[in-house]
């Protein structure tokens, strides 16, 4: 892609478990054209499929009735994805998972996901929408100057 | 949509001689994937199986879900003397497992040779 501004790509997504690769598959074709790493694209596919499980898993609570929205920005030297559903978006940050809790039976096994978006992507964001509904969260991940 | 998880089972000993029971995965790990995580564990028996090799050689994709079940599995193992390892993740997934912290709990190794080695 050459002389690039912002091209979006948008995916929608149903609500079921399992679609969120194809979200996922999408997002590495843009990062992959926009030059990114290999490295940095497996960072973006995980943030991406774990963005789309919490959406389609929390946000519309796999009500297939309902669907889950990816918006692929990619700019000059950074790509943004939003991924939007219906739910009313997140009351507060889950603390930080903790391994040795999890093993001693002391925390939930899950409640790894907003975990590695946040540790994996350049930043971050969970925003609820005004009317209680069209959350979305809100990833950006950079392209680093000095690769190829 | 999710691409079955299966699973299957291989006894092997180690250089050093000790038994090592090693669960091959296939597929996609993620929250359908219970009967082949949970499930195949949990059909080996407690009393005579101690070392446990998980091979991820043939996995592409894990979710938080996967992990969550990998965690399971080796907090039953802690629970049971059971000694946990792995083997086969990319270099991505080596990443996340540290990130989550399970290497604290199982030891991750490039290769089967490699992991059978250390045992």
């Amino acid at each position: 892609m050459s002389a690039m501004k912002t091209t979006n790509v948008e995916v929608r997504l149903p609500s079921r478990m399992g679609f969120e690769k194809v979200a996922m598959s999408t997002a590495a074709s843009v990062a992959k054209l926009m030059g990114f790493r290999e490295d940095r694209i497996e960072d973006l596919k995980t943030a991406v499929a774990e963005a789309c499980i919490n959406a389609i898993e929390h946000g519309n609570r796999l009500n297939e009735k309902l669907s889950v929205g990816v918006v692929l920005s990619a700019g000059e030297d950074s790509l943004e994805v939003k991924v939007i559903d219906d739910g009313t978006g997140m009351k507060k940050q889950p603390a930080k998972p903790d391994i040795d809790r999890k093993m001693h039976g002391e925390e939930d096994a899950r409640g790894m996901g907003m975990f590695l978006i946040q540790a994996l992507v350049d930043e971050a964001e969970w925003v609820a929408g005004s009317d209680g509904k069209s959350s979305y969260v809100r990833l950006v991940i950079r392209l680093d100057k000095d690769q190829g | 949509m999710q691409s079955e998880t299966k699973s299957h089972v291989d006894q092997l000993t180690s250089p050093a001689g000790h038994p090592v029971t090693v669960i091959r995965f296939e597929g996609d790990i993620a929250s359908t994937s219970k009967d082949a995580v949970l499930g195949t564990y949990q059909s080996l028996s407690k009393t005579t199986v101690k070392l446990i090799l998980l091979d991820f050689t043939k996995v592409d994709y894990i979710n938080s879900s996967g992990i969550a079940l990998v965690i399971q599995l080796l907090i039953e193992a802690a629970n049971s003397g059971q000694k946990v390892y792995a083997f086969g993740l990319s270099p991505h997934f080596v990443k996340v497992f540290t990130m989550v912290g399970i290497t604290k709990y199982a030891g991750l190794f490039p290769s089967q040779a490699e992991a059978l080695a250390a045992l």
